[in-house]
């Protein structure tokens, strides 16, 4: 029967101390992103999972995803351009194209919350790096998110739209997206772990994000002013960089800037607390 | 590439910090910290000391028993050895590549396949490619799932979600061994073939930590006891003097001959 299976992951040398130095918290915080990333493919098993998991048993399984985007984007399409007055095959390719791009930024902040304190049970009965619940989370939300693309990609092909080759420059925005997203599963998996009460604030600051940024309105329905005005909006930037290439809206440089300041602002707070919290996590699921 | 299993364990104590109830929210933290009593709300924190000031060294050979009531800190012990629970103070040494038995479930999840189950369980273990195709023969074969290998736990019968439990858990051969005893639970009802290959990993680990009461098991696989009073170390020797102390009477017979060790 048997085998000389050994255990690789689980490091074969492991020294911790209650005092730990400041070098040597970011050592062990280091070793934990770089242990995580090693296992991807256990983090990219995980994700897929959660998806088959999730549409068990139903007949389309994941496509329930894309048919709940195409329905609620044809609705709301139809509707709003009724309402603000505007064109629907001017409109209809944008609100399909943000409502997507929307819906992944708000759902991964939203399961980014849970990121530590779903897999409790494993957290407490092996030792394993932290990032891969993180890669985890990334991998379940891109996942959802390609099955939505398929919406834009009908939507554009019925009102004959080709973004042309702008599109190239939407991949450095999915390149922050992919870094802003696991620096926010650290940050908010250890923080709600800690404090329970953050998820419902996360979820209503989401809410309103969702109406201050141009997701179903249309930024060219500004003043002029309050154009200038939205890159101040964290959310604005970083659905800018994806959508504006798309679209081919001619972004300005603030918007840029204002992405990489608030994703490298983000990076720092989250590798700050997860260097000091990585060792408390487990008490705290 | 492979040393000698070790582990150092000095001054170690582990608290566990109880958040009650709303003790835990912001609600709380923001009201303390605004009426300035943040200081001493962070005092105020109930902290369960689960073990302090632990000391213990093992070399390769040794096959410690941890004995001791409920609560006494026996599976945080194993928790710490395994880098779960970071020591508050005191330092933690572990050479060597470790597999800790603390959890039955790890990775078990009732509405996967039992092919999905083992794939998961060796990706956790971090194996390679065709070690994963090893371990999957293996297991398949100890639980004798035969077609219901591609059908999710949840339908399997009981006797069968614990062969599968206990095929993955056995699996995978450490250098140290830290054992719960849920694995030996049922102990009398296991078949012979279970209890073959758990010895059969046992005694292929060079390092053996395992915390139970069933003083019988201690008696055949430790050479030495640990005892746990309340997170101290009340006692710790050799297996039958510090068992008999435990006890409080002698031992009622001496080891049987085909014991480990």
């Amino acid at each position: 029967m048997s085998t000389a299976l050994s255990p690789v992951s689980q490091q074969s040398h492991l020294e911790l101390h209650g005092r730990m130095s400041f070098a040597t918290r970011h050592y062990w915080a280091i070793s934990d992103l770089v242990g995580g990333l090693r296992l991807w493919r256990l983090g990219l098993t995980l994700g897929w999972l959660d998806i088959r998991l999730r549409y068990r048993g139903s007949m389309l399984g994941p496509f329930w995803l894309t048919i709940s985007t195409a329905v609620m984007v044809a609705a709301l399409g139809f509707l709003y351009s009724e309402l603000f007055k505007l064109d629907v095959a001017g409109y209809l390719p944008f609100l399909a194209l943000s409502q997507v791009l929307w819906g992944f930024l708000a759902s991964m902040v939203s399961e980014a919350c849970t990121t530590f304190t779903e897999p409790e049970a494993v957290i407490r009965s092996t030792r394993m790096p932290f990032t891969v619940f993180s890669i985890r989370i990334l991998v379940r939300n891109a996942l959802a998110l390609a099955h939505n693309v398929v919406v834009i990609v009908v939507v554009f092909m019925i009102f004959r739209m080709w973004p042309g080759w702008h599109l190239l420059l939407a991949l450095p925005g999915l390149a922050i997206w992919t870094i802003d997203s696991l620096a926010l599963t650290l940050l908010l998996g250890a923080f709600c772990a800690r404090f329970r009460d953050i998820q419902p604030i996360v979820n209503s600051i989401m809410q309103i994000g969702f109406f201050v940024t141009p997701v179903i309105w249309k930024p060219d329905q500004l003043s002029p002013r309050a154009t200038a005005l939205m890159p101040l909006n964290p959310f604005y930037d970083l659905l800018e960089v994806v959508r504006g290439p798309i679209l081919n809206s001619g972004m300005s440089h603030m918007t840029w800037v204002g992405a990489l300041g608030y994703s490298l602002l983000l990076c720092l707070i989250s590798w700050s607390f997860f260097v000091y919290a990585r060792g408390r996590i487990t008490f705290w699921v | 590439m492979k040393e000698t299993a070790q582990i150092d364990i000095e001054d170690l104590s582990v608290w566990f910090p109880l958040y009650h109830g709303s003790a835990r929210s912001l609600k709380k933290m923001a009201l303390a910290a605004a009426t300035g009593r943040l200081g001493r709300d962070r005092r105020e924190h109930v902290v369960v000391r689960a073990l302090r000031d632990v000391n213990l060294t093992l070399t390769a050979g040794d096959r410690l028993g941890l004995v001791g009531a409920n609560g006494a800190g026996k599976t945080t012990l194993l928790r710490a050895l395994a880098g779960i629970y970071e020591p508050v103070a005191g330092r933690i040494r572990v050479q060597g590549s470790l597999n800790a038995l603390l959890d039955a479930s790890l990775g078990m999840n009732m509405e996967l396949t039992g092919r999905e189950n083992i794939l998961l369980r060796g990706l956790y273990a971090g194996l390679s490619k065709p070690d994963l195709v090893r371990l999957e023969d293996d297991v398949a074969e100890f639980a004798e799932l035969s077609d219901f290998i591609d059908l999710p736990v949840r339908i399997y019968s009981t006797g069968m979600v614990v062969r599968l439990g206990f095929a993955m858990a056995t699996a995978i051969k450490p250098q140290i061994l830290l054992m719960d005893e849920w694995i030996l639970a049922g102990d009398a009802a296991f078949m012979e073939r279970a209890r073959v290959r758990l010895e059969t990993m046992v005694r292929s680990a060079e390092i053996l930590v395992l915390s139970t009461h069933m003083t019988t098991i201690i008696q055949d696989w430790c050479t030495r006891v640990l005892w746990l009073d309340q997170g101290h170390v009340r006692a710790d020797g050799p297996a039958a003097e510090v068992l008999e102390q435990y006890i409080g009477k002698p031992l009622p017979a001496p080891a049987p001959a085909d014991a480990l060790t």
